[in-house]
């Protein structure tokens, strides 16, 4: 069964993968180990987990001006996740995304993008649309 | 979005493809957050240490580096934020001749760029501090936080990248906290507690960054009886930027935008309490009081020369444990007041060191910890303990003076 989000209209390209979800904020400077792909910070929600090639899920972005950079960085080294949704995103993540030509997108219509998508959801990400649509997981 | 004949030609590629990147870049960022237009600029900061950009981002700069200078240098003052290393000081700290030459790489095509290389993140006090109403395109959040709330300028977070296609545009787009809509207040706080020095600001400001929440909010703060001083509002605003991601606050009576609180419209907004308790939580986890401390570090914000010579007040006559480092971060022109006025020389006396345009955070913090076996980090700063913990470290929370004096013991006092 697939289910249709809209949201704002976002930034990058169409990409699909598999959801990796938290009620938790981003960071790419504070939460990450950037060599290693996964979430270094002790009190993270998805502490310990990789991040590479997932369509990364949050509440809204923190931090410092770092991120920016740091997704172009990680795009690069072939270690990033593929998009990353957020009810809010911050400026600093959306510039990131432009630089990397990562997808992201925001403010989704339904409400809470963390409720709305569950990890290992496979979703699809429409930014130039405004648009995602979810597979459920073992549905 | 609506393009001037001038954006247009550099859209186009008229005027080379260092600016039609930039505002290609710029359509895409004004788009995601609904910009109509672009808003001139009259000064960009660009936040590019080599550990954020990485080798991607170095061959990027050289890319633009390497076109004709017409195409190249930047249309308005840019400036730049702490660098990842201080090409004085490297190899004592662990960092490497790789981490080195991507500095070196980064700094020669700067400057073809002909970007300022002032390497601070607290060039509000040093180098040209905008005046209310201007537009500006800044990057580090404590900058940002701190021009627009104290200076009443008009910046959003702008990272590296919009900083630097700001720089070779002149403009940025017209959306968030250009707009006067952005700036009113959306969440009140009183505070019953006063602040008392640099690190009980930061908490404070920690507090209300964390309850405020996002980028989109702008807290207003009542109940200051004090008007703090420079140093003091930028430990505040600086940690509220880290925890929230905010990037404007007001103060009733006290910044610019707010002489009352009905001129950010706080009059409309129902008040929360800043309680004893939030501010204990906040401290709880940045404890440790007895644990031995392998290194202690004034940064994040970067020392003022004010700052500089407290640190140097504290350390005279004293001397170092033998199993602690200490390292102070200082913009370059701080630096070479400080040591004109002996200050460098009297903190470095008492075996400590101080590092010339870097950010202890911002120059490869997981590698130099590792390097040096430093796992027990103590500050004064509230920011610079929150981001570390990604890090590696445990970091700890002191004020300046048991920072220094912990600093002696060996242990956290």
């Amino acid at each position: 069964m697939e289910e249709e989000l809209k949201c704002h209209v976002g930034i990058g390209g169409v990409v699909e993968g598999e959801a990796l979800v938290a009620n938790d904020n981003f960071s790419a400077r504070y939460d990450l180990d950037r060599i290693k792909g996964v979430f270094s910070r002790p009190t993270h929600a998805l502490a310990g987990q990789s991040y590479k090639d997932k369509i990364l899920v949050f509440n809204t972005a923190k931090g410092g001006v770092a991120s920016a950079w740091m997704l172009h960085e990680m795009t690069a080294r072939g270690i990033a996740p593929k998009a990353i949704l957020f009810n809010a995103a911050n400026t600093i993540l959306a510039q990131g995304a432009a630089l990397a030509g990562m997808a992201m997108c925001d403010r989704f219509a339904d409400g809470d993008v963390t409720t709305l998508i569950s990890t290992g959801d496979f979703v699809t990400v429409y930014p130039e649309q405004g648009r995602v649509v979810v597979k459920r997981k073992g549905i | 979005m609506k393009l001037s004949p001038l954006e247009q030609a550099m859209l186009d590629g008229e005027m080379g493809a260092a600016r039609q990147w930039a505002v290609r870049h710029q359509l895409q960022v004004g788009r995601m957050f609904d910009a109509k237009d672009m808003v001139e600029v009259s000064q960009a900061h660009m936040m590019a240490d080599p550990e954020s950009i990485g080798v991607a981002g170095v061959a990027l700069f050289e890319a633009f580096a390497a076109l004709p200078e017409t195409e190249r240098r930047v249309h308005i003052p840019m400036i730049t934020d702490p660098r990842g290393v201080d090409l004085s000081y490297y190899q004592p700290l662990g960092q490497t001749e790789e981490m080195a030459d991507l500095e070196r790489r980064f700094v020669a095509a700067c400057l073809k760029l002909g970007i300022l290389l002032t390497d601070t993140c607290i060039n509000y006090q040093t180098i040209m501090p905008p005046v209310q109403g201007e537009n500006v395109a800044y990057g580090d959040t404590g900058v940002v936080i701190y021009s627009n709330s104290v200076c009443g300028a008009r910046s959003n977070f702008e990272g590296g990248p919009s900083a630097l296609a700001a720089g070779l545009t002149g403009r940025t787009p017209r959306y968030g906290l250009h707009l006067d809509q952005h700036r009113q207040a959306t969440c009140r706080f009183v505070i019953r507690q006063q602040p008392e020095g640099l690190t009980d600001g930061g908490v404070l400001g920690a507090v209300i960054g964390r309850k405020a929440g996002s980028y989109w909010e702008v807290p207003v703060i009542e109940g200051v009886e004090r008007v703090p001083n420079s140093d003091e509002i930028k430990h505040m605003g600086a940690a509220m930027a880290s925890y929230g991601s905010t990037p404007l606050f007001h103060i009733v009576g006290i910044t610019p935008e707010c002489q009352t609180l009905s001129d950010v419209s706080g009059d409309k907004l129902r008040s929360k309490e800043v309680t004893k308790s939030d501010i204990d939580e906040l401290r709880r986890p940045f404890g440790a009081k007895g644990e031995k401390v392998d290194v202690v570090v004034f940064a994040a914000p970067q020392l003022s020369l004010v700052e500089m010579q407290q640190v140097a007040n504290l350390c005279r006559g004293k001397t170092i444990h033998s199993g602690t480092d200490l390292l102070v971060c200082t913009p370059p022109s701080v630096y070479v007041d400080a040591e004109r006025m002996g200050l460098v020389d009297m903190i470095e006396t008492f075996g400590a060191k101080v590092l010339q345009g870097t950010c202890f955070y911002q120059q490869y913090a997981r590698e130099i910890g590792e390097a040096n076996g430093w796992k027990r980090l103590l500050s004064n700063s509230t920011k610079i303990v929150n981001i570390l913990g990604g890090y590696g470290y445990q970091p700890a929370l002191a004020s300046m003076e048991d920072c220094i004096a912990s600093a002696v013991a060996g242990e956290i006092i």
